[in-house]
């Protein structure tokens, strides 16, 4: 991932629209042909530890799209005037200090998701997907499309952590959101709440099945691997 | 069986190319070579034909597993009717076992063939006979009590994740009932471990008995050694447990019938016994003398009678294709798996079915071992080779 792109030689087009063709392409391909989780295989680690329930993964989500694309944003803005040889401490500078509003943010108004999810914000920092964007994106490319491909990527992030959610919350504690969704009576039935679903492996099963899925829609990824 | 023949013989053309169920050809397949012996030749080249292939391998084992099976259904009726104090005759004892055990084997076969049909209807590959032993195995290693629906999503487990997902029967690099169990026992505790090995369905004008405790004797073990049951007990299997462990005798039977028929490795087995055996004693010498029921005390060769570890070396650790592949290799592999059951159910209370852990671990490490035997012979070769030329 990391290539030590040189700026880019800055040659005059005509003006882009803001959202031409390329623009979409680098919005929507993290989605689906590029996700960072199930092609690239970045950022397991937090898919691991925070998707027990939907609620804090779909904060986490949030807190990863708002950190990477504008981290995405400043460095590519910066892209010019920082020497090569200290990139990464530029970088981490920047990412800490986004990590550190949203984990202050957190605090300010979610204080008991804050409690659970702190440490897992703190390290938002050492994410591979933020860091990976910025030396292989954010380097070399406008501030504009830098910006969306870190939405693009973080939102990528978040469909695969909020799906692994679901299904593990839905089967683990019977519940989305904290709502109670499998109904009493299938528990007097004799239903009971699968406890693998509460460990991390489960995270990982499903992922795993998520990929599986995703190649057999997706034909383009079959030879990636 | 001349009607069984011209029926295959009248609906082949629908499944062949061309045919009506030409997706179905797999499943017609399936059913007609578990039949009849399939009517292909070789088209070009000589090959060499042997009688025993894949099916009459797993039919082996399968028949190495009727002992355990049988003896499972009578125990399972004996602690029940022991439960309620009841003097009953060994067929009652055995009709009782068997309705409760035969539901459990119909739901697990029933699932993942269901499972393994759909797939290689799907897939197009044809249906392999792994599943005739792993889904007589799933339920030999639950516990009578076990919910049917518990069962059926093991056994859909083990197919799905166990094997298709790698490619099928013979890619699987764990043994997919172990998976299935171990896969139950961490999503469903509650039905998996503790007071729940004895069927107490009532019985009418009995009471369960004053001091009934439902506990295997792992969970004893693990309190005070000193309460397990005697070792012939432990050994002849009278004792509450998953359906097929508890009895080393039919354990052994099976293992002579599929070391004789060379379908089990006698060296898995061995180095099984051995690895637990030398990891036994070697707790018994380092045992704290201050604490004379610490459960390092216990002496080695109970470990063979404990749990399902006899059941588990015979049936499960023998599996030729997760189990390591080279001669040496398997060696190591069967020692590592006996002596880690046994540092697993003396130190780790959580865990008391060990053997499952430690096999599954140990199929996870078979390919290292292999690839290092491997290795170790292509150096020992150049050496040798290197020593002649000089």
């Amino acid at each position: 991932m990391a290539t030590e792109t040189a700026p880019a030689p800055v040659v005059e087009k005509k003006k882009e629209p803001l959202f031409s063709k390329k623009n979409i392409r680098t919005l929507r391909d993290p989605l689906d042909d590029n996700n960072p989780i199930t092609v690239q295989v970045l950022g397991i680690c937090s898919a691991l530890a925070v998707t027990v329930q939907v609620k804090p993964a779909l904060i986490m989500a949030l807190g990863v799209i708002f950190v990477a694309a504008f981290s995405n944003l400043i460095i590519s803005l910066l892209r010019h005037s920082i020497p090569t040889r200290v990139r990464i401490i530029v970088q981490l500078i920047v990412i800490a200090t986004l990590v550190t509003i949203v984990d202050q943010v957190l605090k300010a108004y979610m204080f008991d998701v804050s409690k659970k999810l702190s440490v897992f914000v703190g390290l938002i920092i050492t994410n591979c997907i933020v860091m990976g964007r910025l030396e292989a994106f954010a380097l070399g490319n406008k501030p504009w499309p830098s910006f969306l491909d870190g939405i693009g990527n973080g939102v990528g992030y978040g469909i695969i952590l909020v799906v692994v959610a679901v299904f593990r919350e839905l089967f683990g504690s019977g519940t989305l959101l904290g709502y109670q969704v499998i109904p009493q009576w299938a528990y007097n039935m004799g239903y009971v709440n699968n406890g693998l679903m509460m460990l991390p492996p489960a995270a990982l099963f499903i992922i795993g099945l998520y990929i599986w899925a995703q190649r057999s829609w997706n034909k383009k990824l079959v030879n990636v691997s | 069986m001349k009607f069984l023949e011209d029926f295959f013989n009248k609906t082949r053309p629908h499944f062949q190319k061309g045919g009506k169920f030409e997706r179905w050809y797999p499943a017609f397949e399936a059913l007609e070579t578990f039949a009849f012996t399939p009517p292909l030749t070789t088209h070009d080249g000589v090959h060499v034909r042997d009688s025993i292939d894949l099916k009459r391998t797993m039919f082996t084992v399968i028949v190495a597993m009727i002992p355990t099976l049988l003896f499972g259904m009578w125990n399972v009726g004996y602690q029940h009717y022991q439960a309620y104090g009841m003097e009953m005759s060994h067929l009652d004892y055995f009709m009782f076992g068997f309705w409760k055990v035969l539901p459990i084997i119909v739901v697990s076969y029933a699932a993942g063939l269901g499972v393994e049909f759909l797939f290689s209807v799907l897939r197009g590959h044809s249906v392999s006979e792994g599943y005739l032993v792993s889904g007589l195995l799933i339920p030999l290693t639950m516990p009578v009590t076990v919910p049917l629906w518990m069962v059926a999503l093991g056994a859909i487990f083990c197919t799905l994740i166990g094997k298709e997902i790698f490619g099928g029967t013979g890619m699987n690099f764990m043994n997919p009932a172990l998976l299935a169990r171990a896969f139950l026992f961490f999503a469903f505790p509650a039905y998996m471990s503790g007071d729940i090995w004895t069927d107490l369905s009532p019985e009418a004008g009995h009471a369960i008995v004053d001091g009934y405790s439902g506990a295997t004797n792992l969970v004893t073990f693990d309190e005070n050694f000193r309460n397990l049951p005697s070792p012939a007990d432990m050994f002849w299997g009278f004792e509450q447990g998953s359906i097929g462990e508890t009895s080393v005798a039919a354990c052994l039977i099976g293992a002579l019938i599929l070391v004789g028929t060379g379908v089990g490795s006698w060296r898995i087995m061995l180095s099984c016994v051995l690895g637990a055996l030398f990891m036994g004693y070697l707790f018994n010498l380092l045992a704290p003398a201050s604490m004379p029921n610490h459960a390092m005390h216990t002496p080695g060769y109970y470990h063979l009678l404990m749990g399902s570890f006899a059941f588990g070396t015979v049936y499960m650790a023998t599996d030729p294709v997760s189990a390591a592949h080279t001669e040496k290799g398997k060696w190591f592999y069967g020692f590592f798996i006996g002596a880690l059951t046994v540092i697993l159910r003396v130190f780790n209370p959580a865990y008391p079915e060990a053997v499952m852990l430690s096999i599954l671990l140990m199929n996870v490490f078979a390919p290292v071992i292999d690839h290092l035997v491997v290795e170790q012979h292509i150096k020992s070769r150049l050496k040798k080779s290197k020593l002649s030329r000089a």
